[in-house]
C-alpha cells in the first residue's frame, strides 16, 4: 500500500504512464520523421530526389537536422516581449500533443477515453491559435504581426466549419467519445453518409494547422516567414515540429472520424490505423506540392460563402434523417 | 475547384516520371572538348613549351588574373620565366585562349578545382603545364613562324619563302 493504493492499482497506473509516454514518443518521432518524408515526397513530385545522402535513403537527414537545430544560436531579439516570445512555441507543441490524448489508436491503445473527446480536440486546436498569435505579437515585427493577425482570422473562421462538420458524425454515433465513434462505424465508414462533412473537415483541418495551400500566416513571398520570422534555433524547431504534429493529428482525426479508425479486415487494428493515417499524411504533402495559395479575401470568402452553407445544410439534413429513422 | 483537383491529379502522376536530377559525383555529365574549364599550358609536338611569354593572354584577360614574366634562352627563344593564374579570379571566359598566338594556353573540360584555402587557387607554371598538345595536335609555332631561333634561320620555316635580299636588284 503506497498512497493508499493497492498493488494492482499501482501496476495499472504504471502501465498507463508507460502507454502515455510510448504514444507521446511515437507521435513526436513520427512528426520528426515527417521532415524527411515531406522532403522526399516533394522531390518525387517535382521530378527530383530530395535528401538521399545521409544514411539509407537519406533517412538520417532527420538526425542531421536535429543536431543542426539544437546547436543553432538561440537568439531573442532585444525588442521582443521576452516572456511571451519564449512561451509561444511551447503552446503549439503542448496543445497539439494534448489533443492526441483522446485519439484511440487501436481497440486497447489510447491514453484516455473522454466522453467529450471531440470537444476536447476542438478546444485544444483552438488554444493552439494562441501560440501563433502570441508569437506574432511578441516578435514586435510588422510581418510577424501580420502573420499572427491572419492566423487569428483564418483559424477562428475555419474552426466554425470544423466544429459544425463534426456534428453530423456525432449525430450518427450519438456520442462525442472518439472510441464510440469508431465503433459505430463497424457497419459503414462515416465517409459515405457524411462525405461533405469529410471534405469540409479536411479543408478546415488544413486551414487550422495552416498548411499549404492555406499557409497564409507564413506566406514566404509576402511575409518573409510570417509569425516565426524572428525565431531561431529550437524555438523555431518547436513551430516546425508543431506543424508536423498538426498534420499527424488531423490525419489521425480524419481516420478516426470518417474512415473507421482501426477497423479493417485481416490486419491488426493498429496497422490499419497507421496505414489510413499515413495515407492522409501523404495527401497533405501532395496538397503542398500541387496547390497554390489563395488570396486572403478568397480564403475568407471561400470559408464563409461556400463552406458554411454546405456545412449547415449537411447538419440539417443529417439531423432530419436521424430523426426520421428513430 | 475542378482545376485544383486536376492539378493535384497531374502532380500525382509525376510519381512515375523519370527524375531530372543528375547524381553528380557518382554520375558525371559529358562535357564537350570545347568546354571552358581549368586552364592549361600545352607543349608542342616536340615536347617543348609552346608559350612565348608574349603577354597577350594577360592583356586580354578581363579580370587580370594572368601574370607572365618573360625571359629568353641563349638562342633568342622567348619563354615565360613564371606563369601564374589566379583561379579564384578567373571567370573562364576563354579570351586568353583566343588571344594566344601559339595555341599554348587552352581551356579544358575540368571544373573540379574546389579548395579550402584561397591561396591554393593560384596556379604556378608547373601546375599549369601539361605534357601533351591539348586541342591542337601537330602545331609548332617556331616551325611555321618567321623568327630566327636556335638552329632555324630566317626563311627556313615551313611554307616560308627565303628572305628578300635588299642589297641586290636582281629578281
Amino acid at each position: 500500500m503506497i498512497f493508499g493504493l493497492s498493488e494492482s492499482q499501482l501496476i495499472g497506473i504504471a502501465l498507463t504512464a508507460f502507454e502515455t509516454v510510448a504514444i507521446l514518443l511515437a507521435v513526436i518521432l513520427t512528426a520528426a520523421l515527417l521532415i524527411w518524408v515531406e522532403r522526399r515526397l516533394l522531390g518525387v513530385w517535382q521530378d527530383r530526389y530530395g535528401p538521399n545522402r545521409v544514411g539509407p535513403f537519406g533517412i538520417l537527414q532527420v538526425v542531421a537536422d536535429m543536431i543542426k537545430i539544437f546547436f543553432k544560436e538561440d537568439w531573442i531579439p532585444p525588442f521582443a516581449d521576452k516572456a511571451v516570445f519564449v512561451i509561444a512555441p511551447g503552446i503549439i507543441m503542448f496543445t497539439t500533443l494534448m489533443a492526441f490524448a483522446v485519439v484511440p489508436f487501436s481497440p486497447n491503445l489510447g491514453v484516455v477515453d473522454l466522453n467529450i473527446g471531440i470537444l476536447f480536440v476542438l478546444a485544444m486546436s483552438s488554444l493552439g491559435v494562441y501560440s501563433v498569435i502570441l508569437a506574432g505579437w511578441a516578435s514586435d515585427n510588422k510581418y510577424s504581426l501580420l502573420g499572427g493577425m491572419r492566423t487569428a482570422a483564418q483559424m477562428i473562421s475555419y474552426e466554425v466549419f470544423m466544429g459544425l462538420s463534426l456534428l453530423g458524425v456525432v449525430l450518427l454515433a450519438g456520442s462525442f467519445d472518439l472510441r464510440v465513434i469508431v465503433e459505430s462505424q463497424a457497419g459503414m465508414w462515416n465517409v459515405i453518409p457524411q462525405f461533405p462533412a469529410f471534405v469540409i473537415f479536411f479543408i478546415a483541418g488544413i486551414a487550422e494547422i495552416h498548411r499549404a495551400p492555406f499557409d497564409l500566416p507564413e506566406a514566404e513571398q509576402e511575409l518573409t516567414a510570417g509569425y516565426h520570422t524572428e525565431y531561431s534555433g529550437m524555438k523555431f524547431g518547436m513551430f516546425f515540429v508543431g506543424e508536423y504534429l498538426g498534420i499527424v493529428l488531423i490525419s489521425c482525426l480524419v481516420t478516426v472520424l470518417f474512415f473507421g479508425g482501426w477497423l479493417g479486415p485481416w490486419l491488426p487494428g493498429i496497422v490499419w490505423f497507421v496505414l489510413k493515417a499515413s495515407f492522409f499524411i501523404v495527401f497533405f504533402v501532395l496538397l503542398r506540392a500541387a496547390t497554390v495559395r489563395p488570396r486572403y479575401d478568397q480564403l475568407m470568402a471561400f470559408g464563409w460563402k461556400i463552406l458554411l452553407p454546405i456545412t449547415l445544410l449537411n447538419v440539417a439534413i443529417t439531423g432530419a434523417v436521424v430523426m426520421a429513422m428513430q | 475547384m475542378l482545376s485544383v483537383l486536376r492539378t493535384i491529379w497531374m502532380v500525382l502522376l509525376h510519381t512515375f516520371r523519370k527524375r531530372d536530377t543528375v547524381q553528380y559525383p557518382e554520375e558525371q555529365p559529358y562535357l564537350p572538348p570545347r568546354y571552358r574549364g581549368r586552364i592549361v599550358l600545352t607543349r608542342d609536338p616536340d615536347g617543348m613549351e609552346r608559350c612565348v611569354a608574349c603577354n597577350l593572354c594577360s592583356v586580354a584577360c578581363p579580370v587580370d588574373c594572368i601574370s607572365v614574366v618573360k625571359t629568353e634562352d641563349e638562342t633568342g627563344r622567348w619563354y615565360p620565366e613564371s606563369f601564374r593564374i589566379n583561379f579564384s579570379r578567373c571567370i573562364y571566359c576563354g579570351y586568353c585562349e583566343e588571344a594566344c598566338p601559339t595555341y599554348a594556353i587552352q581551356l579544358t573540360p575540368d571544373f573540379e578545382m574546389g579548395e579550402f584555402d584561397r591561396q591554393q587557387m593560384v596556379y604556378e607554371k608547373s601546375d599549369l603545364t601539361i605534357s601533351g598538345v591539348g586541342k591542337r595536335p601537330g602545331y609548332n609555332f617556331y616551325r611555321v613562324a618567321g623568327m630566327a631561333v636556335g638552329g632555324k634561320d630566317k626563311g627556313e620555316a615551313e611554307n616560308e619563302t627565303a628572305p628578300v635580299d635588299v642589297k641586290t636588284l636582281l629578281p
